[in-house]
């Protein structure tokens, strides 16, 4: 190495040194310890902070709480973000050719997705409030969304659509502007119907687009918690209590730090194999382009 | 393609302003009398009164809860920046020793789960006696803009062609000022774009408030409307208020600066 790639070197770490050990401090730091913490029993409350061990996984692999808070999890996931990639699509196909408002359009979208979740749950807390609700006056039903155990989690759901689709509208759309219409004029030119179209221009061309959107809204949707804990707690009977929110209990309510963080960790690991997914997908695209 | 018809795009619009409005009930249901909120039909109301906003004005912890969010989130993204910009030079220009592994890390902790940090934050903010101060939420807050930062503005700094900054090496600049006069202006867009976003998700950010505030000292906007309090009964009118100005930064951003919110939402997972 010569003198002159040396003092590179040392100025480089100049420059990356005070974000390197803050976010060492702030999120290397913590993901590292909350590991250390689910193997211990911490109870601020009583002084109590001793080893464990695996003593809180073996608890969570038979704790039904845990198994339901995972399927709710799980199920949450699976139907937000397949509705949402669905609309999403949909309403980006929809907005490709407008010529009208663009900026409007764009506006009227992109404010469900830049809304704080608690403003979210508290919309979606008035729309379904059973007697004054906008859906249940505009259904003609009497329902008490919130309160059914068989209705909480569809609600829970459609609010989750509503807040994230725009995220993947906008991705698809963006994608769409950068198709040359020539594409489509020799598509047109061969005598492709639309759908041939759709089905052998627009979709294998969307297909990157779809993936990199698909698993970061699974990241995200995995991860979510303020919609729920305002807008359902959980609840009704745990219906639509989800890991983070049984996390969250644990930790801060009946305040276990030790059992809080081993759920925190199920969350986390859940978190990084989508994570590890995405950063493999985004490498192939790379290496494709 | 074949132009569309007016009336298809006119309709399209008609759909998005129906996707809206979860929004824009709440909207007229914060100017609704008291008397009308629980009566519908009629959706609108008889006449439209303040007395909600009135109510939250000088009667709740909203007024305080807003100054908090917007310290906090301007805070947070100047801190951000700081830290970030400068790492995000080097990363994209210098030979930084072991730059894979940190980039990898760096991308990594921007989807690191709240759930699971939260916990070693609680202990780290109790033992530095924080709780229920702006310090606490600004660095619990960075821990996701921070990277977040780092990670587009490398993205971007990367366009900027090296024979400028060679050139201005030839000039006899140093590292710092090719930063300041060649960088920094190259990609002012992309840092606008960039630090709206990060205050945007601090603006909007719940779970590190809720835990670390304890009383409305530090209780950020989200927290104070999760715990908007009603005695006997709930204030729809007032939680509608409190809701709508809740929604104002992110309403100005998604209308006044929506080309950067654009720029920076696409940067983050397009590879164009």
């Amino acid at each position: 190495m010569t003198a002159r790639e040396r003092g590179e070197r040392r100025a480089a770490l100049g420059f990356v040194a005070p974000a390197v050990l803050t976010l060492a401090a702030l999120t290397a730091g913590p993901a590292l310890w909350v590991f250390w913490l689910s193997l211990r029993q911490r109870l601020p409350v009583f002084g109590i902070d001793r080893f464990t061990g695996l003593a809180h996984y073996a608890f969570l692999a038979t704790d039904p709480r845990f198994w339901s808070a995972t399927r709710v999890t799980v199920v949450f996931t699976v139907a937000s973000v397949a509705l949402e990639l669905l609309l999403g699509l949909g309403i980006a196909l929809a907005l490709r050719g407008q010529r009208v408002g663009r900026r409007s359009a764009l506006a009227l979208l992109l404010l469900a997705w830049a809304l704080p979740g608690v403003v979210t749950a508290r919309l979606f807390e008035w729309l379904y409030h059973p007697a004054a609700g906008l859906v249940n006056v505009v259904l003609g039903l009497g329902l008490n969304w919130l309160g059914d155990p068989c209705l909480a989690l569809p609600a829970l759901v459609l609010a989750d659509v509503w807040r994230t689709m725009p995220f993947v509208a906008l991705f698809c759309y963006a994608r769409l502007l950068t198709i040359p219409p020539a594409l489509y004029e020799a598509a047109a030119v061969d005598g492709a119907e639309r759908l041939a179209t759709f089905r052998f221009v627009t979709l294998p061309l969307l297909a990157p687009v779809l993936l990199v959107t698909l698993l970061f809204r699974t990241l995200d949707a995995l991860r979510a918690f303020d919609l729920m804990y305002v807008l359902t707690g959980g609840g009704p009977a745990g219906m639509t209590e989800t890991l983070t929110v049984y996390a969250y209990r644990s930790l801060f309510q009946t305040l276990r730090l030790g059992f809080g963080s081993a759920i925190g960790v199920v969350v986390f690991t859940l978190v990084m194999l989508v994570a590890a997914a995405y950063v493999m997908v985004l490498h192939r695209q790379e290496a494709a382009a | 393609m074949r132009r569309r018809p007016l009336i298809v795009d006119l309709a399209v619009l008609a759909c998005l302003v129906l996707y809206a409005v979860p929004f824009l009930w709440q909207l007229v249901t914060s100017f609704k009398p008291e008397s009308e909120l629980l009566h519908v039909p009629p959706l609108l109301p008889s006449r439209l009164t303040l007395a909600h906003y009135g109510v939250v004005f000088t009667r709740s912890a909203m007024p305080r809860a807003l100054g908090n969010s917007l310290g906090v989130g301007a805070l947070t993204t100047l801190l951000a920046c700081a830290l970030g910009v400068p790492a995000a030079y080097a990363l994209a220009t210098l030979r930084v020793p072991a730059a894979g592994a940190l980039m990898l890390g760096i991308v990594a902790s921007t989807a690191f789960p709240q759930i699971a940090t939260v916990s070693p934050l609680y202990l780290v903010m109790r033992a530095l006696g924080l709780r229920d101060t702006w310090a606490a939420l600004v660095l619990a807050d960075a821990s996701f803009a921070l990277p977040f930062v780092i990670w587009l503005m490398t993205r971007f700094m990367r366009e900027v062609p090296r024979e400028l900054s060679e050139a201005a090496a030839l000039d006899g600049a140093g590292r710092w000022r090719t930063l300041a006069a060649i960088h920094l202006p190259l990609t002012a867009p992309g840092l606008a774009s960039v630090a709206l976003l990060a205050f945007l998700f601090a603006w909007n950010e719940f779970l590190f408030a809720f835990t670390f505030t304890a009383t409305e000292a530090s209780r950020t906007v989200p927290v104070a409307l999760a715990l908007f309090p009603g005695v006997f009964e709930v204030p729809w009118g007032d939680i509608a208020a409190a809701s709508i100005l809740a929604s104002v930064p992110p309403v100005l951003i998604v209308i006044g600066l929506q080309r950067w919110l654009v720029r920076g939402l696409l940067a983050g997972a397009l590879n164009e």
